[in-house]
């Protein structure tokens, strides 16, 4: 045991006293739910839009005023015809123009049916779809407040969105999961599949080989230190989303922690089975990051959604284990949801586990060759 | 005396490379035994056969009285190895190093001091330093205390002077030296002929073979034929015409002269006239006694 523990405190000389691997550790994670929690969202705030009123009523002014008090819109031109729409969006400027038709005002009172235009840029669709969707809100809240309950005109069909469990559409709740998911598998298998073929690489593995310590205690050796900063390491992502990004957490930390625990496991033991077939620091990483961090971002439904992928990418999404992960996270954090709902995910990441951890120890070799 | 190591027609292929065929040696315990050949003689995977990090196609060895491939828990604890790359980990200080090696083969830098006293002494005035930023001979010091912290039965040292100072190398050796006279069992492999000097038996290999296996002057005597070192003005046409020489058998440079076997019953006296015939100036001619490299050229032609 003692041989053990000196060889788990060599790991965290090597950690400590590398500045790269302890930017790695903990500058990485910190960039990246910034950078996705801030700049990279897919929330729009301030669009520039131009209004076309051509009904100057109390309600055109009303529904303006709401739009540009969200938040989401800032006016940046009035216009005084169609003809100007155009040009407007040529310039680039507005993403989106809202239009009150002339007889707007009188419509609603005699038709109970009034036509409000939008006309969005839609060269970025994403942001003419969430605009829109936006606006429509507001539009149809204030529509609703026209009409005292119980008195709703007959046949009039009014279509009801509500945004379930994130209201506000932040797009932090998308992506917290996601860099949980990428930052501890960058850490946790790059990290030790690279450091063991260091090992391997400057022939230091050959003297620990022929030393009494057996392979699994300089594996167990190897990870462990890893184990527990990236658990650190997914505390203060925890921690940054709850704090700097508002994320909510509806469930219960315990369990969010031990499936925390229970993917870093997971993660590591891919690092080890990389690390048993590379040889040297650069197939590890190649091989870390082919076969881990792309499919991550784009497979797991971190930035593109499953749902709209092609049939083999579906199905090929179902092997990334960042998906289930994502899925646990979100569960609980957002939906507040314990392990009755979320016993599938876990076992698949236990399954998994289990599943690499044993062609690691049928690869792991007590000689060279 | 009991054999300390003993190998039985041992063969390793890696891939299309038969890097070791049917090496036979036994070498004594208390020995300071020298593998010598150049690179990719098999000297490395030979080494790595007798640690237990590679297993034989055929043949069999045992070190220690223990099989390096059935017994090879047991044999591990048993022998000190330091391969031929630099070994150490750069970013840990040479006394962490030190002290991680001896945990993990389960005893103190304290206990076995005695044995490393003589290296480590040089070494203790940076134990604080980074061994990445040792010299070469620094680390190599370091890599032999690292590998006999623990007190082993049979050192296994994999060149360990390729790449270190002169005076260094010299140093390296007086210490094996001394360990040997302790009574350790020392296995050491260098491309350098002039090394092989320094041990009381050595094994000449080359292609996965060994050519020959006595003490060093022994080897020396294997040399039989008439030798002379042979200098001119122009070396380059010197050599060119040695080797057209009737009466020569091999030429070779060696440093700023050159060896010359010749046919027997040759004398100086021939080849200095046939020399002045060449227009060649500045000639010197002296018969010499044959060097271990003059054997081991010999041999390697005589395997072609």
């Amino acid at each position: 045991m003692n041989r053990f523990f000196a060889f788990v405190k060599k790991e965290f000389y090597h950690i400590l006293r590398d500045r790269r691997t302890l930017l790695i550790l903990f500058g990485l994670p910190f960039v990246q739910v910034l950078l996705f929690g801030f700049a990279l969202t897919n929330e729009i705030k301030n669009a520039r839009i131009a209004i076309l009123d051509l009904d100057h009523s109390q309600h055109s002014r009303q529904i303006i005023s709401r739009l540009l008090s969200s938040g989401y819109f800032r006016l940046e031109q009035q216009l005084d015809s169609y003809k100007a729409i155009e040009p407007a969006f040529r310039k680039g400027k507005v993403k989106m123009v809202v239009v009150f038709p002339a007889r707007f005002t009188a419509a609603v009172a005699h038709d109970q049916r009034a036509q409000i235009q939008l006309l969005a840029d839609a060269s970025e669709q994403n942001t003419a779809i969430s605009l829109t969707n936006y606006a429509t809100n507001i539009i149809q809240s204030y529509s609703a407040e026209l009409n005292p309950a119980g008195m709703n005109p007959p046949m009039q069909l009014d279509v009801q969105s509500r945004m379930v469990f994130n209201p506000e559409l932040k797009g932090a709740f998308v992506f917290v999961p996601g860099v949980m998911a990428m930052v501890l598998l960058l850490v946790s298998a790059l990290m030790t599949s690279v450091t063991i073929a260091r090992e391997k690489e400057t022939g230091t593995m050959e003297v620990l080989m022929v030393s009494p310590l057996t392979q699994i205690q300089i594996l167990f050796g190897k990870v462990l230190p890893y184990l527990l900063l990236s658990f650190l390491n997914g505390c203060m992502i925890i921690v940054l989303g709850i704090h700097l990004l508002g994320i909510p957490l509806n469930g219960s930390l315990a369990l969010l922690l031990a499936e925390t625990l229970l993917f870093i496991f997971l993660a590591l033991s891919i690092g080890i089975l990389i690390s048993t077939i590379a040889d040297t620091q650069l197939v590890a990483m190649f091989a870390s990051l082919l076969i881990m961090l792309m499919p991550t971002i784009f497979l797991s439904g971190f930035i593109f959604p499953v749902e709209s992928m092609p049939k083999p990418l579906q199905i090929i999404s179902n092997i990334i284990p960042a998906k289930y992960f994502i899925a646990i996270v979100k569960g609980i954090m957002i939906k507040g949801v314990g392990l009755q709902y979320l016993w599938k995910e876990t076992l698949v990441l236990a399954g998994m586990s289990t599943l690499i951890n044993a062609v690691s120890l049928r690869n792991l070799k007590t000689r060279l060759g | 005396m009991m054999d300390a190591i003993q190998i039985e027609q041992v063969s390793k292929a890696f891939a299309d490379t038969q890097a070791v065929s049917d090496v036979s040696l036994t070498i004594q315990a208390g020995e300071l035994f020298g593998l010598i050949g150049p690179d990719g003689a098999g000297k490395t995977t030979l080494f790595k056969i007798l640690v237990t990090l590679l297993r034989p196609d055929q043949g069999k060895a045992v070190v220690n009285g223990l099989d390096v491939v059935r017994d090879f828990r047991k044999l591990r604890p048993l022998i000190g190895y330091m391969p031929g790359r630099f070994s150490l980990y750069p970013d840990l200080s040479v006394e962490e190093n030190l002290s991680f090696f001896a945990t993990v083969f389960g005893t103190t830098i304290a206990a076995n001091y005695e044995l490393i006293r003589d290296i480590y002494g040089q070494l203790e005035p940076f134990k604080n330093r980074r061994a990445g930023a040792l010299s070469g001979g620094m680390k190599q010091k370091l890599a032999l205390c690292c590998a006999l912290i623990h007190k082993p039965d049979v050192l296994f040292l994999d060149e360990p002077t390729t790449g270190v100072d002169a005076v260094s190398r010299k140093e390296f050796w007086e210490m094996l030296h001394r360990l040997n006279e302790r009574g350790l069992t020392i296995l050491v492999s260098t491309p350098y002929m002039d090394e092989a000097g320094q041990c009381d038996r050595i094994a000449l290999m080359q292609t996965g073979r060994i050519l020959a296996v006595d003490t060093p002057g022994g080897v020396e005597n294997l040399f039989q034929k008439p030798l002379f070192a042979v200098k001119a003005r122009d070396t380059y046409r010197l050599i060119q015409d040695l080797r057209a020489a009737p009466f020569t058998e091999t030429c070779y440079a060696f440093g700023e002269y050159l060896h010359l076997t010749t046919r027997p019953s040759v004398t100086a006296g021939t080849i200095h006239g046939y020399l002045t015939g060449k227009q060649h100036e500045f000639v010197d001619i002296k018969p010499i006694k044959a060097g271990i490299e003059d054997s081991f050229m010999a041999l390697m032609q005589d395997h072609g």
